[in-house]
Order: structure tokens, then sequence, then C-alpha cells
């Protein structure tokens, strides 16, 4: 009986307020507020582009244009000479070929590695989430704490280590390096992916017969498509954008392309070609920033993965 | 009766396979690497490594050396407005981005890509546009500002300031990601009943967003540091040290020490420094961190 | 009754925690046993150790007369469902129901035979080709059951299957899982902290409390003679009430706060009437009022404080003194806050726990 009574009324006292604010509440687009914002990421966004922005203008000029221009400018005169010479040309020390051949190198470098150092993980990571032995985790304890020990500590034991295999100056020696130094994070980033999934599902799969394998491959292996895509990538730009392992475990045969172009550009005989260094500078930034603008998200998780806690 | 007695140490034999290079990485490259290297710190190793003892040797030479003492020092001005500068950058950033902007996308992988690339290519980079002939110097004075003086990478005094503005560009997108990420982490609710309760945003960042946040930045933290004391490729390759012994850094001292002076003992010395420098930053972290909570690691 | 699973002794600790405690339990053959209690009594961790999916620290447990104790899960001659379902999402429903066959090396026509009667049974041969990611919960769960199914196996074991489905589809498909059992009549466990799926589906309830079973009985037993105050707690809602006070004169009467009643009729345990501190518990279901009370041996005074209405019935909540007590009423009758309200009941239909053990009297 209370509630007929008031009803009416309010819609009585509604109805009185005519004429006051009604529907959305009015936005401007251009408050102090936004402009403030909007500038200020403009600002940002431009002052992070443009040294992309001078790499690729300045590979795109002539030296002549170079020395009386300022590097901001556009080229006048689109070349592409530079870009030849800095893939064929281009010198470190006295050997006169290019970055192609480090390219290649790189590659050898990059693929066996990523491979490698994925397998061992993606297994180790699946090891440790699903059939816990006794010392795992203390092993992994160490194995994550390696991760914040100083290269430099381990450099010269590794080499020793190298030079006993026979592997030393190697690329495959190499290959070794990186698989031991992606270790940590891989194993983390793995180990962490399977403990999020469903303990169920691998009970389920126990009690259908799986083993050890069966599990990983026909059970595991089809839903992780995007830890592995992950993996890739973190291993891809890592690998190939290293400097100190390439530097201290290849010879000058097998650099690593950031070697060779370190060498091509910080060499001090002759003339200095800004444009063929610039151009030797994409190129070798090349491989990373087209996976990391083709992958977008993904990238951002796979450098997410080494704030996660073990 | 008819199932086998399981044996403890056959039982996941499989799992423990799996783990060999995990467990040959952790003990003989991890930690025998590392006791390796700092037993023959007090050696008098040279060319190669010979057991010769020689006790702190190799460390009074080190901290009588000015190349190390300029390294370390250099390390410390690099290192510490990094750190300043980085985390408030990258937050600033990250806060800006969190405002529910348009082209978010567009903003986020733009300040983000320098990361995807090398130190190498982002040391050249720089030390192209930073050349007072032809880069920023030279622009200004080409503008009409005749007496502009900007060549950090000439001038010893600030060279270490012209790595520090590349460092920061290369590495600002990764702490605003992470730090974005944990923005996002953070309950939106906070948000809600702090304009409920009528709280200015700064404030609420300040007393209560920061603080919710600290998990994020004691992590984001130990990335940086660690980062930090490896610094080496971005060196090399923007000024090689120089002018002079300018921008020296402690990897770079041990690199040349062991790779190119033949002073082993004084590479593994050096090194070891290096590592103390970060226990003395991460070990802090880990009893905080996972000291209290042994059982479930 | 033959004994279909067995578990002697069993033990199980975790470090220094002790999960189980000293377990046995006989099952029989083609019994639906369910393990009911609050989260956290280990219930799901006995279910893991029959599973095999734990190892267990001590004791035996027989399968079929078979001591499985060191098996593996796929050789224990039993079927799983889980409560995430725990489908393979890559594989389509029939993947999923021949994984298991697969790995056991069942022949290609043995498989699609047994996946055609299960698919029979469960109603999901138009869903066998879909994958489960396409797929409604009930009719995941119900691949989940056909998993176990076509296991051609004694024992299902079930861990709280239904408790990621809403209200509607755990009804219906709790109807299902007995109508199942009627037809398969292979030995069940179920586990679940619902008392309501415990009591529809069991023909026998172990309570289960900080690893050990408090009691095993079937569901009426358990609901009319709880052997002790936390199961008389644990089963019905809302809970039985509960009267603070004395058993007097060789068990003949018990004095409280609201009253001295006559225990005449009730039934005392194998250990007898005894005097002291004790519990009267009496369901709110056996509690009468208006008319019906004044026939009750039991008679009390009493004040409505709070009315819920449910439709079917309604719950007062009524005040003796400063005592509160829930009682269950027919949902046309018309009470309202502050009436009189006359309650009475019958000592037959009465509880009596010993005050300091909590046991029945």
């Amino acid at each position: 009986m209370v509630d007929d009574r008031t009803i009416p009324a309010a819609s009585q006292t509604v109805n009185d307020f005519d004429g006051g604010p009604r529907g959305p509440k009015p936005q401007r687009a251009f408050s102090r507020k936004n402009v403030f914002l909007y500038g200020t990421l403009l600002m940002v966004t431009i002052y992070y582009a443009i040294p992309l922005y001078v790499m690729i203008v300045t590979s795109l000029k002539g030296l002549p244009e170079i020395r009386l221009g300022n590097i901001f400018a556009p080229p006048v005169e689109i070349t592409f000479e530079p870009w030849v010479k800095a893939w064929a040309e281009a010198c470190t020390g006295l050997n006169c070929n290019g970055l192609s051949g480090y390219f290649w190198n790189s590659v050898k470098i990059t693929i066996p590695s990523v491979i490698l150092s994925i397998i061992i993980a993606s297994v180790n990571g699946y090891a440790l989430a699903n059939w816990r032995f006794k010392g795992a985790n203390l092993f992994f304890a160490i194995l994550i704490f390696g991760a914040f020990i100083p290269y430099q500590v381990m450099l010269y034991p590794i080499v020793i280590m190298l030079r006993e295999l026979g592997l030393y100056g190697d690329l495959s020696g190499l290959v070794i390096v990186h698989t031991i130094f992606g270790m940590p994070i891989l194993t983390l980033l793995f180990r962490n992916y399977f403990a999020s999934l469903p303990e169920e599902l691998f009970k389920a799969a126990r009690v259908d017969g799986a083993g050890f394998w069966g599990i990983y491959f026909r059970v595991l292996l089809p839903m992780s498509l995007p830890i592995f895509t992950v993996a890739v990538i973190l291993q891809v730009t890592g690998i190939w954008n290293d400097f100190l392992f390439g530097v201290v475990y290849t010879g000058p045969e097998s650099y690593p392309m950031t070697v060779a172009l370190n060498n091509i550009v910080n060499t001090t005989q002759g003339v200095t070609e800004y444009n063929v260094n610039m151009a030797a500078t994409i190129i070798t930034a090349l491989v990373p920033l087209t996976i990391y603008f083709v992958s977008g998200k993904l990238f951002v998780r796979g450098i997410a993965a080494g704030a996660v806690k073990g | 009766m008819a199932s086998k007695r399981p044996n403890q140490l056959f039982r996941n034999m499989n799992a423990k396979v799996s783990a060999i290079p995990m467990i040959v990485t952790a003990l003989f490259v991890f930690v025998g690497g590392t006791a390796w290297t700092i037993v023959y710190s007090f050696t008098k190793s040279g060319l190669l490594p010979r057991m010769k003892w020689i006790g702190l040797d190799q460390y009074e030479r080190l901290w009588g050396t000015k190349r190390w003492l300029i390294a370390i020092e250099n390390l410390a001005i690099y290192g510490l407005s990094m750190l300043v500068l980085v985390f408030v950058i990258g937050f600033i950033l990250a806060a800006l981005i969190d405002q529910k902007i348009r082209f978010e996308n567009t903003v986020r992988t733009v300040i983000l890509y320098p990361y995807a690339m090398s130190f190498v290519v982002t040391g050249l980079v720089w030390q192209w546009i930073l050349n007072p002939e032809f880069g920023v110097q030279n622009i200004m004075r080409g503008l009409g500002w005749q007496s502009f003086t900007f060549d950090p990478l000439y001038n010893a005094e600030i060279a270490i300031f012209g790595v520090l503005i590349a460092g920061l560009w290369q590495g600002s997108g990764l702490v605003m990601v992470l730090m974005l990420a944990g923005l996002r982490g953070i309950d939106q609710e906070v948000w809600k009943a702090s304009r409920v309760d009528g709280i200015p945003a700064w404030k609420t960042y300040i007393f209560i967003v920061i603080p919710m946040m600290r998990p994020v930045f004691i992590t984001t933290l130990v990335l940086v540091v660690t980062g930090i004391v490896k610094v080496f490729d971005l060196i090399v390759a923007q000024t090689g040290g120089g002018p002079g012994i300018a921008t020296e850094v402690p990897a770079k001292y041990v690199y040349d020490m062991m790779f190119r002076n033949n002073n082993l003992g004084q590479g593994f010395a050096a090194s070891t420094m290096m590592l103390v420098t970060v226990a003395i930053i991460v070990v802090p972290w880990a009893i905080l961190e996972f000291g209290g909570k042994k059982n479930n690691g | 009754m033959e004994s279909s699973i067995t578990i002697r002794d069993l033990e199980l600790s975790f470090g220094a925690v002790e999960v189980l405690k000293n377990l046995n339990l006989d099952i029989g053959q083609g019994e639906f046993l369910v393990l009911l209690g609050s989260s956290g009594c280990g219930k799901s961790t006995l279910l893991n150790c029959i599973a095999g999916l734990l190892d267990v620290t001590d004791g035996q447990i027989f399968i079929q007369g078979r001591n499985v104790t060191w098996e593996e899960p796929s050789d224990r001659g039993i079927g799983m469902v889980f409560q995430s379902y725990a489908l393979y999402p890559q594989m389509t429903v029939e993947g999923n129901l021949s994984f298991g066959l697969k790995n056991a090396g069942f022949s290609k026509s043995e498989i699609a035979e047994r996946i055609d009667r299960a698919a029979k049974v469960l109603q999901i041969e138009p869903l066998l080709k879909r994958k489960p990611g396409a797929l409604s919960g009930g009719q995941r769960q119900r691949v989940a059951i056909g998993r176990a199914l076509v296991r051609d196996v004694d024992v299902f074991l079930f861990d709280e299957p239904l408790s990621n489905l809403d209200a509607k589809l755990r009804t219906d498909l709790r109807a299902e899982i007995k109508e199942l059992h009627k037809r398969l009549r292979n030995t069940m466990i179920y586990v679940t902290h619902d008392q309501i799926e415990a009591m529809t589906l069991a023909d026998r309830i172990a309570i289960m409390r900080d690893g050990k079973i408090l009691q095993l009985a079937s569901p009426k037993e358990i609901y009319n003679r709880p052997a002790s105050k936390y199961v008389a707690e644990f089963i019905g809602s809302p809970s039985m009430n509960f009267f603070d006070g004395k058993i007097g004169e060789n068990g003949q009467s018990f004095a409280c706060d609201a009253g001295t009643f006559s225990l005449n009729g009730y039934q005392f345990g194998e250990g007898g009437a005894q005097d002291g501190t004790a519990w009267l518990g009496i369901r709110p279901e056996h509690i009468a009022v208006g008319t019906e009370a004044k026939t009750m041996p039991i008679q009390l005074e009493a004040s409505v404080q709070h009315v819920e209405p449910l439709g079917s019935d309604t719950l007062v909540r009524v005040l003796i003194g400063d005592r509160r007590l829930w009682v269950r009423i027919d949902g046309q009758s018309e009470v309202a806050d502050g009436d009189a309200l006359n309650i009475g009941f019958d000592p037959a239909m009465a509880n009596i726990f010993d005050k300091t053990s909590e046991t029945r009297l």
C-alpha cells in the first residue's frame, strides 16, 4: 500500500525540473586537459621517431648533400647506392665485402639458437610445472638468480669450456652460449604458462593413459602456440641484437652482424661515409624492427614476461 | 602385488632427463663459472689463467687504476641519472597513455620501438645525431644561434650524458610498458572511489596508485639496474669509451682487460666487483620478495 | 555386499601438513558414494588418491580386489570427470573421447563402436565433430562424462562435476547422472560440497572434516541421526536449532532456559542415556506451529521476529526470550512480524549431543 502512493508522487516531482540538464554531459574536444595531453604525446612521439627518420633520410642521400645540408632535411635526390654499398662493399678492416656475409652469419647463429633454446626451455618448463621432482625448485632458483649475474663474470670460464669442446671461435659455440643465457627467462616463461593451464587437464590426460611426452606433444603443445610465438620473438630479437657474446666467442670470419656493423662504422680509415653507415645500421636493425612492427602485442608480452615473478 | 614398486630415482625419469640442461647450466655455468672467476681473481693470471695465488693484489691494483675509477664514476653517474629519469619518464608516459587516449597503439608502438633495436644500432644513430659537424649543434647554428654548443661526444666533461640520452631513448619504452601494465592492473574501483571522494588525480597517483604498484616498481627496478650494470655495447658503439677514457664503464674495462690487454687477473677482479654491485641490489630484493614464503617457491 | 573399492589406513601429508589421517573406507559394488564436506576437508584429495593422481604417504588402495596403490591412473580401471570439464581444447569431441582409447592401443573399429555407444547414451551424437569451445557448459560436461564412459570401467570418479554450471542445468544433469548410475550400475564416487547433490544422488554419504570421515551412512540416516553436532549443522538448511542445557533424571528430561522438556520418546544411541550438559537440536521443519503445535509433547510460546517467504514454504525466525529459532512452515500461512506464535515439537524428532565431545547421545 505504501508503495502505491509514492510512485505517482515521484514522477510529479521529476516534471517540476523541466528545463534542467538532461542527457549526456557536453564534452569539449579542445579542453585544456586534452590540448596538454595530446600536445605532450605528439611531441614525445616525434622525439622517439626522429632517430629512425634521420637514419632513413641519411641513408638515402649522397655524401655531398650530407656535407652541405642538415640531417633532418629530406633528401633532395634519393639514391640507393649507400644501401648497395653497405650490403656488398663496405669495409671492416681489410675485408670489403659489406654486411651480406655477416647477415648470413647472424641468420646461421639465430635460427639454431632460437630452436634449441626453445625446445630445451619449453620441455624443462613443462617438467617444472607439471612433474615436480625433488630438487627441481632448487635448480630453478639457481637458474633464475643466474640471470642476474653480470655476464662478464662468466665470460672466461665459458671460453675455457668452449675451447675444451673445440667450439671456441665457432658459430656452434655461440649457439650453445645463447641457449645457456636464454634458458632462465625462457624457462620462467614456459613454466609460468604451463602452470597457468588448468591442472585438471593434465590429470585427465593421465587418466587417459598419456605419459610425459604424450601429454607434452598431444595435449599441451597444440594449445601453446601463443607462448611459443612470444618465445620466438623474444629470442630472435635478443640473439640478433647481441654484441657481447658475438665479439667474445666468434672470430672475424664468423662475427654476427652487430659486431661487423660496429667495425664498419667505427673504422677510422679513409673517408667516413655517413650515408653508408646509416644504411648499414638500418639493415642491421631491419630484422628486429620487422618482428616488432608485425608482432605488436606479443612483443610487449615477451618483454613483460621478464617482469613476471617466478 | 601386481604393481611394481616404483624406484624413487627412476620415478619421473623423463622429467629429470629433460631438466638436465637446466641442472648443468645452473651448476656448471652459473655457480661453477662464477666461483671459478672469483677464485682466479686472487691469482696472477695474465695471458692465460694461472693458479698463482697473490691475495688481494689484483683488487689493490684495480682500485689504483685511473681508468677503473673513471669507469666506476661513470657507472654511478649514468646509473643514477638513468634510474631516476627512466622511471620519471616511463611513469609519466604510462600515466598519459592511460588517460583513455585515441591512437594509443600508435603512441605506444613509437615509444617502444627503440627497445627492439640493439645497443649497437642505438649507439651509432645517436653518434650521428650528436655529431657536432652535422647534427643538432650544426642545425641550431644554422638557425642563427652561432654560439650554440652541444657536443657531448666530443667533450670529456659531459660525454657520459651523450650516452645517457641514447640509453634513455632506448630504454624508457620498456619502463613505460611495464608501468602501463601496472596501472592497468589496478582495480578501477580505486579511481571510482577517489572520484566520489573528490581527490585530485595527481594525489591519487602519488598516495594511492603508486604505493599499490610497489611490486611492479620493484621488478622494474631490478630489471633496470641489472641492465645498467651490464651496459657495454652502447658505449663501444657510440663512443668507444672516449673521448680518451671519458666514457669507460666497468663492463668494457673487463672486456678490454680479458681479451685485449691479456690481463685476465684484472678482468676477473673487475668482474667480481660488478657481481658484488649487482648482489647489493638483488639479494635484499630477493630476501624481501621470496624470503617470507619459501614453501610455494 | 562385495566390495569394489577398499581403502586401508590411508595417510597423506604434504610436508608437515597431514591432509588425510588414517582413513579406512569400503565401497560396495555398484554403490553411489558421495564424499561431502566444506572446502579443505580432504574430499578431493581422497578422490585424487583413489585415481592415482596423488601419491599416498602410507596405506593401501584396492580397486576390484586389486592392490593399485602404486599403479598409474590409467591402469586402475577408473574413469574421472572433472569440475572444469578438462576437455582437450584442440581436439574434437570425438578426439577427446578417443584419446584414452588410442593411448591404450584399442583398434579403430573398437574405438568407433565405443564412442558410438557412449554418444547414444549421452545424446551427444550431433556434437562429435565439434570442438569443446563450440559447446555449452552442459554439453561439455556431458562429453566429459562420455570420456569416462568409453573407458568401459567399473569405477567412475566425479570431482565436483556440476559446480561450474548454473542452477537449472545442475538440477537437470544431476538427474541424468542418477539415471546413468541406475543404468550402468557401476561404482561411483562423487565429491561435492553441495548437500542437495549429496542427498539426492547418494546411496551412502561420507561426511569429511579435517581429513577424517565423520559419518558414513545413508542420506536418511545422516539427516535423521547425525553422528555429531558438526554433521547436524552441516546437513539441512537453514541449520538445526540448538538448545543449550542439561540432561537430568537419568535421561528423562532436558532443562534449558526455555523450560524443562520431557525426553519421553527420544531414542538414545548405543551409549544410552547420560546426565550432564548437552545440546538439544531440532530441525526447523520438525517444529510445528499454531493448532498443530498444541498436539506436540513439548510446547513453547514464541514471537515472530522476521519472515522469509520462499514460495513453497516460509521460513520464520522466532524468539523465545532472546533465543532465536528457525521454523519452517507452510508457504500459504499468514504470519507477520511481531505476531505471537505457539510452537511445539516431538522429542522423538530431536537429536541430543554431548556438550564436550559433541557426539550424539
